[in-house]
C-alpha cells in the first residue's frame, strides 16, 4: 500500500485516518440521493437486476428452441418472452449500466464533486425502475409480441395493452436518457479541474461525451417515433399504415435514426473504459491517444448516417442502399483504429492477468468477431441473403454480449474496489470469466452456422435439421446463466467481506484513485492536482521504488506520446 | 438572446478561472442555461424527426392536401396568430432587458404582455381547430396537420405554464434581481426556440 502516499505530494500530511471514510449505509441506495457515486451504483445495480430477468426470458427462449416443437411455451408467449428479452437488455441494462457507469466515474475523473445537475440526476435515475417494471410485469397480462423494433403495420395489430405499456415505457426510459446526456456533457464540458483540458481527460470521458451527443441527437427521434405510433394505436390516425396514406417505412427509418447509434451509446461507454483498464494492467501509455479519442467522434458522427443498412430488403432504392453500404463499411475504419490502439498498448506491456485484464482481452476477441460479421452484413447482397437469419442475431449478440456485457464486467472488477472499499475475489472472478466466455461463445457461435443454413431469427419453431445446432446454443446459454452465480455471489460477499481496498489497488494515475475508497461524501478531501496524463505509465521510473520527487519532476515535462 | 448566452457562458469561464477551486464547494458556477441550451437542442431533435416524417409523407404524395380533404387550411387568421407569437419574441426580450436593470416590475410588466399574446396564440389554434372541416383522423394530412400543431401548441402551454411560475416567484422581493436571474433567462430562451419552430412548422404546413 506504499503508493497511497506515492501519490500524495510530498509536502501533504498523511492520509487521513478514516480511508474508509466515504462508505455509504446500504438503505442509502433506497433514497433519492443527488450524490452521483449513489446513483451510479443505483444505474448499475438497477440494470444488472433487469440484466437477469432479461437473462431469465433469455432462458426461456433458448429451452424452447432446444426442441423444434413448441413445447415449452407457446408461439404467442414465444413472441413476448422475445420482445421482452431484446427490449430489457437493451433499454434497461445496457444503457443504465452505462449510465451508472458515467455517473459514477466522470466527476470523480474529472475532479469534480458531483455532477453538473445533481437534482436532475437522481431524477433520471428514478425514471428507470418504473419504466422497467412496467415492461417486466406486462409478461403476465399480454406482453408486447411485435419484438424490440416494434415495426407497424405488426405493433399496430397484436394487442393494444402490451404495445402501449412498450411504448410509455421506452418513452420514460428514453426521457431519462436525455436528461443523463445532458447532464454528461454538461459536466464533462464545464467542470473539469483547472489544468484539466480536453486533451488530458481520461478516454472514458471522451467516449461518453460522444456517447452523450448521441443520446441528445438520437434519442428524440426515436420519441416522435413512439409518439405517432402511438397516435395510430391509440388514436387510428394513419402515420404508418399504407392504406391511409402514410407509409410504414418512415417509422423505419425513424426507429432506425435512432436506434442504429443506439448500439454505439450501448458499447462506446465501454469502449472508454477498456481504453483505462488496459494502460493500467498492462502499465503502458495507452498507444495513440489523440486516435482513441477522436475515434469516438468519428463513430459518432458516421453511426448517424448508417441506419438505413438495418433496412437494405424495405424497398430502398439501389442508390441509397449503395450509401449506406459504404458509411457502414467506413465505420469499421475508427473501431479499428481503437481496436488498434488497445492491442499496441498491450504489445510489449507488463500485462498483469488480473480479471479486469481478462475481460478486456474477451470484449477485444468477441468484439472483433461481431464487427467482422458487421462489415460482412454492410455488403448489400450478403445482408439480404442472410436478413432475419439467427446470422444476425448471431452478430448483435457478438457485439452486445462480446463486446457491452464483457465490457461491463471487466469495468466492475475493475472499480469495484473504488466503488465499494473492498477487493473482489480474483479467484472466483477468473471462473466467471472462464464461464462466460465458453458459455457465450457456445451459444452465439453456432448461429452464425444456423443462419447461413437459413433458420429464420424471431419464430419459436423450425426445422428439425438444425436441431442439433441449436442444442448446442441452449446449453450454451444454460453454461452462461450459471456463469453469473460465481459473480454474483463474489460481488455480494466482497462488498459485505471482501478484503478493504487501498486508495489505488492497480496504481493507476487517473484521479479517480487519488481519494479513499469509497471516496469521501463529496469526492475528494482537497480537489485534486493533476501530477500526470492519465496514463504516463512506465515512462522511465518505477513507482515503488522512486522518490515521488522524481514522480513530480519527471511528469511536469510534456508526456511524449 | 445569442449574445446573451454566451456573455454567461464567458462569464462562467472567467469565475472558473480567477476563483480556481475555493468556491467549487458551496456555490459552484452556474451552468444551468448551458443546461437548457443543450436540452432545447434535444427537443429541436424531436422536431426535426416529425418534420422529416411529414415530409417523407408531403413528398410522395401525388395531391397534396390528398383529395377528398374537405375544406382547406384558411391563410389569415394563423397568419396573424403567426405575427403575435413572433412579436412575443420581442417582447420577452424587453423583460430580460429590464430584469438585467434591476427593475423587477418591468419584468413582470413584459411578461405578463407575453403571456397574454402566448394564451391569445392558443386561443386562436383552438378556434382554428374548432372551424376546421377535417378531423384527426380523416386522412394523413389532417393527422400529421393537428399532430404536429397540437405538439408545438403543447409546447406553447408549457410555456405560458413556466412564465406563470415566474411571475409568480417574482412576487418575493429579491428572487429576481440583476445578479440572479437564472429563471427569466431560461424561459427566454424555451419561448424564442419555441417561436422558431413554428415559423418552420407555419411554413411546412401552410405554405409549402
Amino acid at each position: 500500500m506504499a503508493q497511497i502516499e506515492i501519490l500524495e505530494s510530498p509536502s501533504q500530511s498523511p492520509p487521513p485516518p478514516q480511508v474508509h471514510g466515504g462508505e455509504r449505509k446500504w438503505t442509502d441506495y433506497f433514497t433519492f440521493s443527488t450524490d452521483h457515486k449513489v446513483i451510479g451504483i443505483q444505474y448499475m445495480v438497477t440494470g444488472f437486476i433487469f440484466y437477469l430477468i432479461g437473462g431469465i426470458f433469455a432462458i426461456m427462449m433458448r429451452t424452447e428452441l432446444a426442441t423444434p416443437e413448441p413445447d415449452f411455451v407457446s408461439p404467442e408467449v414465444y413472441n413476448g418472452l422475445m420482445t421482452l428479452h431484446g427490449t430489457i437488455m437493451l433499454f434497461l441494462w445496457i444503457v443504465p449500466v452505462g449510465a451508472g457507469l458515467a455517473n459514477y466515474l466522470i466527476p470523480l475523473m474529472i475532479g469534480a464533486r458531483d455532477m453538473a445537475f445533481p437534482r436532475l440526476n437522481a431524477i433520471a435515475f428514478w425514471m428507470i425502475p418504473p419504466s422497467g417494471l412496467l415492461l417486466a410485469v406486462s409478461y403476465f397480462f399480454g406482453p408486447p409480441t411485435a419484438g424490440w423494433t416494434s415495426y407497424p403495420p405488426l405493433s399496430v395489430n397484436t394487442g393494444l395493452v402490451g404495445e402501449g405499456i412498450w411504448i410509455l415505457s421506452i418513452l420514460i426510459g428514453g426521457t431519462s436518457s436525455i436528461l443523463g446526456g445532458l447532464n454528461f456533457s454538461v459536466t464533462m464540458l464545464k467542470m473539469r479541474i483547472p489544468g484539466m483540458t480536453l486533451f488530458k481527460m481520461p478516454l472514458f470521458c471522451w467516449a461518453m461525451l460522444a456517447t452523450s451527443m448521441l443520446i441528445l441527437i438520437g434519442t428524440p427521434v426515436l420519441a416522435g417515433a413512439l409518439i405517432l405510433l402511438a397516435f395510430d394505436l391509440f388514436a387510428g390516425t394513419p402515420f404508418f399504415n399504407a392504406a391511409g396514406g402514410g407509409d410504414p417505412v418512415v417509422f423505419q427509418h425513424l426507429f432506425w435514426f435512432y436506434s442504429h447509434p443506439a448500439v454505439y451509446i450501448f458499447v462506446l461507454p465501454l469502449f472508454g473504459a477498456i481504453s483505462d483498464v488496459i494502460p493500467v494492467h498492462a502499465r503502458k501509455p495507452i498507444f495513440g491517444y489523440q486516435a482513441i479519442a477522436f475515434s469516438s467522434f468519428a463513430i459518432s458522427f458516421l453511426g448517424l448516417i448508417v441506419w438505413a443498412h438495418h433496412m437494405f430488403t424495405s424497398g430502398t432504392p439501389p442508390w441509397l442502399r449503395m450509401f449506406f453500404m459504404i458509411t457502414t463499411m467506413i465505420i469499421a475504419v475508427p473501431t479499428g483504429i481503437k481496436i488498434f490502439g488497445w492491442l499496441a498498448t498491450l504489445w510489449r506491456g507488463k500485462i498483469a492477468y488480473t480479471t479486469a485484464m481478462l475481460f478486456s482481452l474477451g470484449f477485444i476477441a468477441t468484439f472483433v468477431i461481431g464487427g467482422v460479421t458487421g462489415v460482412m452484413l454492410a455488403a448489400v447482397p450478403f445482408d439480404i441473403h442472410v436478413h432475419d437469419t439467427y446470422f444476425i442475431v448471431a452478430h448483435f449478440h457478438y457485439i452486445l454480449f462480446g463486446g457491452a456485457v464483457f465490457g461491463v464486467y471487466m469495468a466492475v472488477y475493475h472499480w469495484f474496489p473504488k466503488m465499494t472499499g473492498h477487493m473482489l475475489n480474483e479467484f472466483w472472478g477468473r471462473v466467471h470469466f472462464a464461464l462466460t466466455f465458453v458459455g457465450m461463445n457456445l451459444t452465439f457461435m453456432p448461429m452464425h452456422e444456423l443462419g447461413l443454413m437459413g433458420m429464420n431469427r424471431r419464430v419459436a419453431l423450425f426445422d428439425p435439421q438444425f436441431t442439433d445446432l441449436n442444442v448446442m446454443a441452449t446449453i450454451g446459454a444454460y453454461l452462461t446463466a450459471v456463469s453469473t452465480i460465481p459473480f454474483l455471489i463474489n460481488a455480494i460477499w466482497s462488498w459485505r467481506y471482501g478484503p478493504k481496498a487501498p486508495a489505488n489497488p492497480w496504481r493507476a494515475l487517473t484521479l479517480e484513485w487519488q481519494t479513499t475508497s469509497p471516496p469521501a461524501i463529496e469526492n475528494f478531501e482537497e480537489l485534486p492536482v493533476m501530477k500526470t496524463g492519465p496514463y504516463d505509465y512506465g515512462l522511465g521510473y518505477i513507482p515503488e521504488i522512486d522518490p515521488p520527487e522524481l514522480y513530480g519532476k519527471k511528469v511536469s515535462e510534456p508526456a511524449a506520446s | 438572446m445569442q449574445g446573451s448566452i454566451s456573455d454567461t457562458a464567458e462569464s462562467t469561464l472567467n469565475i472558473a478561472q480567477e476563483t480556481g477551486v475555493v468556491d467549487h464547494h458551496e456555490e459552484h458556477p452556474d451552468h444551468r442555461l448551458f443546461g437548457v441550451a443543450v436540452f432545447l437542442g434535444a427537443e429541436t431533435m424531436i422536431f426535426l424527426g416529425l418534420f422529416s416524417a411529414f415530409l417523407a409523407y408531403r413528398l410522395s404524395a401525388p395531391v397534396w392536401p390528398p383529395e377528398g380533404t374537405p375544406g382547406g387550411l384558411e391563410l389569415f387568421l394563423p397568419g396573424i396568430n403567426t405575427l403575435i407569437l413572433i412579436s412575443s419574441s420581442f417582447v420577452i426580450h424587453q423583460a430580460d432587458t429590464a430584469i438585467k436593470q434591476n427593475d423587477v416590475g418591468g419584468m413582470q410588466k413584459w411578461f405578463a404582455i407575453t403571456v397574454a399574446m402566448g394564451a391569445t396564440f392558443l386561443a386562436g389554434q383552438l378556434y382554428e381547430y374548432h372551424h376546421l372541416e377535417f378531423g384527426l383522423t380523416t386522412n394523413i394530412f389532417s393527422s400529421a396537420f393537428y399532430t404536429l400543431t397540437g405538439f408545438h401548441g403543447l409546447h406553447v402551454f408549457v410555456g405560458l405554464l413556466l412564465m406563470l411560475a415566474v411571475l409568480w416567484r417574482s412576487r418575493t422581493p429579491g428572487h429576481y434581481s440583476n445578479e440572479s436571474h437564472f429563471g427569466v433567462e431560461a424561459v427566454e430562451l424555451y419561448w424564442h426556440f419555441v417561436d422558431v419552430v413554428w415559423i418552420v412548422l407555419f411554413f411546412l404546413l401552410y405554405i409549402l
